[in-house]
């Protein structure tokens, strides 16, 4: 789609931003209007992020439209060009410039990947304010500082930019610490928002250094040795005509990286490729967020830590920014980086998947168990990532739909049995069923989707995975210098299988044990239904699971759009 | 070159300006009502930020400063980079008398305003100074008045004891730095900078010793003015002693006035292609402001961990904060250097507005709380939400983290560091990023998570001081804002003048 004017993304991102300053203003006695503000903006949001949702499936399925087109594409036979077709999967489009001289520009819009996510921050947000309605201690400020943090979550989804997803990625990160340490569970917050953030940081700061040094590759190449190169796409229309050599625009980034710009050595070492070197920091640099082993330690603690509107935008969205932007900024901007190290990564991701889901089993506290969970099935996401083939990767964009909805359920529901019995311990739990049904049902939906039960969208994003594994054991082969190894993916996605063997032992025994065993009636004589408020949380975020279960072209192929591009920049077709 | 006195007058306008404005203050302290007085912070607050219009309306034409071009004799620079200077200074010693006005024993005091002029005077003659003997004037100019506002709570042990220290330490500095000077005359027979570079580059053969001891001794006298390691030792004594608002005047202006003929002497005095019998000077001073620099944000990251007094952690964190500002000096090897030029211009813009934002909501809680414990900062989100904000907006831009300018600053630096190729020197500086941002958001959670005794005790914030804070704080998101291009295209603008 060609750029327009205004784009309904700005509205996306500036809606939240302009509620965060005003309730900053209003008066901190008055909460109705407080929480009036907040949840008159993110219904906006939501209702704003559902039309650029249908919009964007609506120009992805439409006669001629992307999916015709790139079909097209892929039986002539020509040449593709990666660059070529993210710039084409790109809808909703907006391109300000910002500092011109380097070529840094305020540039949004979706493509098949992030167009899911935006929907998912939308129903997070939405529910976030929902289930804080009732936060007795300066709801103001929390109000505005959790519209701050959807900001900048949108912020990164949406980028086009990469100094901007940058930017927007450390605008979420001081919110967040805030929320946590501010609100969180008196017992661990403080250690575990700190934890959480210089994790986070550590992460982005070096991929920052790792973009930095791409920016000036690529602007060196383009101003050098690709001019003509560079001609070609400005004249081609792919690349708006008042750019430079040096930008920041990440289209722009990926034609270099497609033209072998990053192709140098660096440090004046023989061989030691540019994309070879930076690639582990702009991919690990994010797949912090996205809980990568060795470096997930801080998320069980944030999440348990964190108010449940929080952990629920953390663990439901945050952690999808996380293997967004390792997505966006490592595999996309780095392909050949990618080559080499993702099939050693893949052995992380097995850890994440395999550990994640033991250490979970043995929690004792009901939200631990969540924390380790998420671990576990963003795991996935990054296996899918590792998968480097289209069924893989479509699966793990799915994952990150299904898992952002469903973790999120799972934190509302752990909240809402908190804040009325306040315990989380399992085994003094039980027959929770009877007192809140509406509780009880939503957490077996939202396990049922976690073990990858079909008809739920745990299903249709385990499946994939799963199946890209087989297909890319055949074609992956790990050289560390003259050991190799191939064909070990089947035998990882054996183990992986594991992992959900696991995840069903302990959503079942949670279930069995929380919601279905003995009634302690005197202890919890107070714990009683749910109110409305909670009731639409549950509905917003349980729904998703059921409609894209029972009906998966709803996304798959939207998301399938969007990585197509990406195989075609890894050499494939 | 004609002299045209009508086009070259807008070069020392300010000077002029400041110089009047410092008779009518020293005059109506003397001689006014007491109402007059009582209005002198505001004639010298407004005086000065009109003055700083006048290097915005008057651009210097790039035939004034294109191939080295010297107004006044030789004297005086006339370019976008001392442009820029002056109008930060000229902001910050306005911004610094409103946040004295209320401030007991220093605000009620109509010579305060007065050595702030005078201070500010020397800071401006310094940004665009381009002959050794004006250096030292105005270095001095600049460095005597700070002395006498170090010590300027007469009564106050800590302040005296500040003061001194300042001196001393400060004399030595000067003097050493003056040896420096004394010996590049020497070689060159001239005090003019570009002059010195000139007479250098021919038949010194045996004179690198000499060249790289005067090199040392000038980055002596640099290192105290801007508060780098190892000629740090004054700085967290003088922060701690010296009222408030006299320490936030003395972290910016100082320091930035620092850089700015930092910058120019080390480019115009060793440019890159001077080399003394095979040796590049400018190597040696790459590495030499690199190892300070990356021995400046350790030493003060570190330290400042352990830092319960809030003056005293901002002290130290000061000390890091001119670390990361000479990674842009040293970036300037590079062959693109208007970067590193820009970068350290923009990074000393954004940092006035950030550290007086800080200090001036500071000095308003130590002037209410009678304290200057971190701890005792214990809820203040509660006793007051705005003041609790203008802090946290100023950590957060110490720290590098949008919407606050210190997020640009910071990146241009880095940025100008990779492309000189000071990989090393980047992944080190972001390591201690992270490190600083540990401490700044220690503060930030003692003021919005811990509970305090006082904690229902609200802190009024004054009206005009409430005003100047908040303009601060919006100056300083907008500078990480939309204002980010202006600015940073006027410092790319900087570099063609050196």
């Amino acid at each position: 789609m060609e750029s327009t004017g205004f784009s309904v993304l700005t509205a996306i991102i500036f809606i939240p931003i302009i509620a965060g300053v005003v309730i900053l203003f209003l008066d901190r006695r008055n909460r109705d209007l407080v929480r009036g503000v907040g949840v008159t903006a993110a219904s906006a949001v939501l209702a704003l992020s559902l039309a650029v949702f249908f919009g964007y499936d609506n120009y992805v399925k439409t006669d001629g439209g992307l999916i015709d087109q790139q079909t097209a594409m892929l039986e002539s036979g020509a040449e593709l060009s990666g660059a070529r077709m993210f710039a084409d999967a790109l809808a909703f489009e907006q391109r300000v410039v910002w500092v011109e001289s380097l070529g840094i520009a305020y540039h949004v819009g979706v493509d098949g990947v992030s167009a899911p996510m935006v929907l998912l921050t939308g129903m997070v947000a939405v529910a976030g304010v929902l289930i804080s309605w009732n936060i007795e201690d300066r709801l103001r400020e929390f109000m505005a500082f959790f519209m701050f943090l959807v900001a900048g979550v949108f912020g990164v989804f949406i980028a086009v930019d990469l100094f901007m997803l940058f930017f927007f990625y450390e605008l979420a990160i001081f919110p967040m610490y805030l929320l946590i340490a501010g609100w969180g569970w008196v017992k661990l917050r403080e250690y575990a928002a700190m934890k959480l953030t210089l994790y986070i940081l550590v992460g982005s700061v070096f991929a920052l250094v790792g973009a930095v040094a791409m920016y000036f590759a690529a602007g060196a190449y383009f101003a050098g040795t690709g001019a003509d190169v560079f001609e070609a796409a400005v004249a081609g229309g792919l690349l708006p005509a008042d750019s430079g050599p040096y930008s920041w625009s990440i289209v722009q980034l990926t034609l270099a990286a497609e033209n072998g710009a990053y192709g140098i050595d660096i440090l004046g070492i023989e061989g030691l490729n540019f994309a070879k070197f930076w690639f582990p920091f702009m991919f690990m640099g994010f797949g912090v967020l996205a809980g990568v082993f060795p470096f997930h330690n801080w998320s069980p603690d944030g999440h348990v830590a964190a108010p449940t509107a929080v952990s629920m935008i953390h663990a439901g969205v945050l952690m999808k920014v996380g293997a967004f932007a390792a997505l966006r900024s490592g595999v996309q901007l780095l392909p050949e980086g990618a080559d080499i190290h993702l099939p050693w990564m893949v052995f992380l991701t097995l850890i994440n998947v395999v550990y994640g889901a033991l250490i979970a089993f043995r929690q004792r506290d009901f939200k631990y168990v969540i924390g380790f969970s998420s671990v576990s099935h963003m795991g996935l996401v990054s296996m899918g990532w590792a998968t480097m083939n289209l069924t893989g990767m479509t699966g793990a964009g799915i994952q990150m739909f299904s898992h952002g909805a469903m973790t999120a359920l799972f934190f509302g529901v752990v909240g809402m049995v908190y804040d009325r019995s306040h315990t989380r311990d399992i085994p003094s739990l039980g027959g929770f069923m009877k007192v809140m049904p509406w509780v009880g049902v939503a957490f077996v939906i939202g396990g049922l989707t976690s073990m990858g039960m079909p008809g739920l969208s745990g299903f249709i994003a385990e499946f994939p995975i799963f199946q890209g594994m087989w297909a890319a054991s055949e074609q992956i082969t790990l050289q560390l210098g003259a050991f190799q190894l191939s064909n070990y993916y089947s035998v990882l996605v054996i183990i992986s299988a594991l992992g959900i063997v696991i995840t069903a032992a302990y959503v079942l025994r949670v279930a069995g044990q929380v919601f279905f065993g003995e009634f302690d009636a005197e202890r919890f004589h107070d714990v009683g239904n749910i109110e409305m408020t909670d009731r639409i949380v549950l509905i917003i975020l349980g729904s998703p699971l059921l409609i894209l279960g029972l009906y998966p072209p709803i996304m798959a192929p939207m998301i399938e759009s969007g990585i197509r591009p990406i195989i075609a920049l890894l050499g494939g077709g | 070159m004609e002299l045209d006195l009508w086009a070259q007058l807008p070069s020392v306008l300010p000077e002029i300006g400041l110089t009047t404005l410092a008779v009518v203050v020293l005059f109506a302290d003397i001689y006014g009502s007491p109402a007059t007085r009582r209005n002198v912070v505001f004639v010298s607050a407004l005086g000065m930020a009109l003055l700083a219009l006048v290097p915005l309306i008057w651009q210097p034409e790039p035939a004034l400063y294109e191939h080295g071009a010297l107004l006044w004799g030789g004297m005086v620079n006339y370019d976008p980079l001392s442009q820029i200077f002056k109008v930060m200074l000229l902001l910050a010693g306005a911004v610094t008398c409103l946040m004295a006005a209320g401030d007991k024993g220093v605000g009620d005091k109509g010579e305060f305003y007065l050595i702030v002029i005078v201070a500010t005077l020397g800071g401006l003659m310094m940004s665009s100074a381009a002959d050794l003997i004006l250096v030292f004037v105005a270095l001095e100019t600049l460095s005597i008045p700070l002395y006498m506002l170090a010590s300027f709570r007469r009564g106050d042990q800590r302040s005296a004891e500040g003061g001194m220290k300042y001196f001393l330490y400060g004399a030595f500095a000067s003097a050493i730095m003056l040896f420096g000077f004394s010996l590049l005359y020497g070689f060159a027979g001239t005090t003019n900078l570009a002059g010195i570079a000139d007479a250098m580059s021919g038949g010194l053969e045996d004179g690198l010793v000499a060249v790289m001891t005067a090199l040392v001794m000038v980055v002596v006298g640099f290192g105290f003015k801007i508060s780098a390691v190892p000629f740090h030792f004054w700085t967290p004594d003088v922060y701690e002693g010296a009222p408030t608002p006299v320490t936030a005047f003395v972290s910016v202006s100082s320091k930035a006035a620092s850089f700015a003929l930092l910058l120019r002497f080390l480019t115009a005095v060793f440019p890159a292609e001077l080399a003394i019998a095979g040796v590049v000077i400018q190597d040696f001073w790459v590495n030499l402001l690199v190892v300070v620099s990356i021995v400046s944000m350790t030493l003060g990251n570190v330290v400042a961990l352990r830092q319960s007094n809030i003056k005293r952690l901002l002290a130290y964190s000061s000390i890091a904060q001119a670390g990361y500002t000479l990674i842009g000096v040293a970036a300037l090897q590079g062959a693109n250097d208007s970067l590193a030029v820009a970068s350290v211009s923009f990074y000393m813009f954004m940092y006035i507005f950030t550290n007086l934002l800080v200090f001036g909501a500071v000095i308003l809680f130590i002037a209410k709380t009678d304290t200057e414990e971190i701890s005792d900062m214990a809820g203040l989100n509660r006793r007051s939400p705005w003041l609790a904000l203008f802090i946290t907006i100023g950590l957060l831009s110490l720290g590098g983290i949008p919407p606050a300018a210190g997020f640009f600053g910071k990146f241009f630096l880095f940025q100008a560091a990779v492309n000189s190729n000071l990989v090393g020197l980047a992944l080190i500086a972001v390591t201690n990023a992270i490190i600083a941002l540990y401490y700044y958001l220690v503060v930030i959670k003692v003021m919005y998570v811990d509970i305090g005794p006082d904690d229902d005790k609200p802190i009024a914030i004054p009206r005009v001081y409430g005003w100047s804070l908040g303009i601060t704080a919006l100056v300083v998101i907008l500078l990480g804002t939309v204002a980010v291009t202006p600015i940073y295209d006027w410092a790319v603008l900087g570099a063609a003048g050196l």
